[in-house]
């Protein structure tokens, strides 16, 4: 099988990760090997049903039943920016 | 002798005896962190302080009582930073709610004490990827203590501390553990609660002890196990009396030797050592039967495509809004993501997000994701056809001794050959345990080999009945460096 391309541009904005010009290179690269590998499994045909988890464990509910979770204090004591007792986070409509 | 190169069975019946003290077990384990702990580099941070309140109150007539446990840095602890090895978290965060695991343990007397190195969320066989600390193996500090939990196998083996939490994804309980010498048990999927573990890849995430010996791991097991409302993949099963398998026999237990794990590529050492143990079993009444696991060769390739896909989906989380490091260099929204997350993620984490994104990505997704389930299902069919026929399946734990420092940084994919005797068990969800079986010489340093036990899902009492067997046979509880 020919060498993968990889567009990493598009898939780090994907990621949502701002990557230098140098990451980019040193990225592209080493993902280039990595999946030039996987594809051992791509060119497989492989007749099994798929399986997303390991046991059969399906829809799992629990009650509706209100319960305590955390106070709004311990939701919010980690925030890096917080502004009367909500997430701050930067603009998103003019 | 320090109390902290002590067994957690020695420890119980000093406490219980009135001998000593959970304060003396505590101060004393300070002691020798404070004295070991800048060499090994195992704890990324410890509250004597905290401990030592939390354990005034303990009751010692519990199955653990005033026993302290260290924890792996991306398990939750009410109060105590959860870094994960991240500077994403270092420094800003502080765990909320106890995890799951946390719980259960506390319910049996434990006090957890002290943060263990780790590669940056679990992403890693060797500790390296840690951007916060170097863990170095006990056994040679010029060489990794293996990963993701280096830090929990080092202080274990490295006596600074009594046992350890893990978690182990595709090895990073049992690899550490088999290249510092000590024991590491991978619990069956959804044995214990995944609640408050920093999630990896979830369908392939279990916590586990590191331990001194196989006793002590079905010590801890016995109240680490049970169904957690809060993690819809905790299993609803009764939760056995693991020591009940300790002190048994094994005459006529079939052990399988899988013919694709026994090949050319392992470290001669290792494969004597591994050799020479299952010698040993068959002298101990089990039969020896050769198995095939046919598809084993497509495990690291189904493990690199299904881990990153998690692992793209759960890190989304880390958005500098709820928690962890917030770029203070964006303008706009999107901007604000992508700076936070190039700022706070390692290496290792943005090549596997990056790999992770693509393989989930339109025009990929059948050919990688969906592939790499299906093979799944048939790495979990080979298991299940070689169960019919052995009880338990014996192979190396890690193909090769501890690498030196640095050897494998710069070839991500050589190092990822390297779990490939891990990684089928997590994909399969799998018990296996890790134990000590020999060492191999290596520039003046004696470095240990593990061996690895399978066993069928939720059969962890026939894994530690034969673990226990195999240890007292060969005599190999890791005593302290």
């Amino acid at each position: 099988m020919s060498a993968p391309k990889i567009d990493i541009h598009h898939v780090a904005k994907l990621a949502r990760l701002a990557l230098t010009e140098q990451e980019a290179e040193h990225f592209h690269a080493q993902l280039t090997s990595i999946l030039s590998h996987l594809d051992q499994i791509s060119s497989h045909s492989l007749d099994a049903e798929p399986s997303a988890h390991p046991t059969p464990v399906y829809d799992v509910m629990r009650p509706d039943q209100p319960q305590l979770g955390l106070t709004q204090d311990e939701a919010l004591m980690n925030a890096p920016r917080r502004v009367m007792d909500q997430f701050h986070i930067p603009k998103v409509v003019e | 002798m320090s109390l902290a190169t002590s067994t957690i069975t020695d420890l119980r019946q000093k406490l219980t005896s009135r001998e000593i003290t959970s304060r003396d077990v505590l101060e004393d384990l300070a002691r020798v962190i404070e004295q070991k702990n800048p060499d090994l580099g195992a704890y990324l941070g410890w509250d004597l302080e905290k401990a030592l309140a939390e354990a005034e109150s303990v009751d010692l007539t519990l199955p653990l009582g005033g026993i302290p446990i260290g924890i792996k840095d991306n398990i939750n602890v009410l109060g105590e930073p959860c870094s994960c090895g991240s500077r994403m978290l270092a420094g800003t965060y502080r765990a909320p709610y106890d995890a799951g695991a946390i719980s259960n343990l506390r319910k049996a007397g434990v006090v957890p004490f002290g943060r263990l190195n780790m590669d940056e969320f679990a992403m890693g066989s060797s500790t390296e990827n840690s951007a916060l600390a170097l863990t170095r193996n006990p056994h040679d500090l010029s060489r990794i203590p293996g990963g993701s939990s280096g830090g929990s196998a080092a202080a274990v083996a490295g006596g600074i501390a009594i046992a350890t939490l893990g978690s182990d994804t595709g090895g990073s309980i049992r690899q550490p553990a088999a290249l510092c010498g000590c024991v590491g048990l991978k619990p069956t999927y959804g044995r214990v609660s995944r609640y408050g573990l920093v999630a990896f890849a979830s369908s392939l995430d279990q916590i586990g002890p590191l331990t001194k010996t196989v006793a002590d791991s079905a010590l801890l097991l016995n109240s680490l196990c049970g169904k957690d409302e809060r993690d819809s993949t905790s299993l609803s099963i009764p939760v056995p009396d693991f020591t009940a398998a300790l002190g048994r026999d094994i005459k006529g237990l079939r052990i399988g030797l899988p013919r694709e794990y026994f090949i050319s590529g392992i470290h001669a050492g290792v494969s004597a050592a591994v050799n020479g143990a299952v010698k040993k079993l068959e002298s101990l009444g089990a039969i020896p039967v050769e198995i095939s696991l046919p598809h084993t060769d497509l495990g690291v390739s189904t493990y690199y495509i299904i881990a990153p896909a998690e692992a793209s989906a759960n890190l989304a989380r880390f958005d500098g809004v709820r928690y962890g490091h917030r770029s203070a260099a964006a303008t706009d929204l999107l901007e604000h993501y992508m700076m936070t997350r190039e700022e706070g993620f390692g290496p290792e984490v943005k090549r596997r997000i990056l790999l992770g994104t693509y393989v989930l990505s339109s025009g990929y997704y059948d050919a990688y994701y969906l592939k790499a389930q299906r093979a799944r299902t048939l790495i979990r069919q080979d298991f299940e056809a070689a169960f019919a026929a052995v009880d338990i399946i014996v192979s190396p734990t890690s193909p090769a001794p501890a690498h030196k420092l640095g050897e494998l940084k710069d070839n991500p994919l050589a190092a990822y050959l390297e779990d490939v005797f891990t990684i089928p068990v997590n994909l399969a969800g799998l018990p296996a345990i890790s134990l000590p079986c020999g060492s191999v010489q290596a520039e003046g340093a004696s470095l240990p080999v593990g061996i690895q036990l399978i066993s069928k899902p939720l059969d962890e009492m026939t894994l530690l009945r034969v673990a226990d067997a195999l240890e007292h046979a060969l005599d190999q509880t890791s005593g302290p460096v």
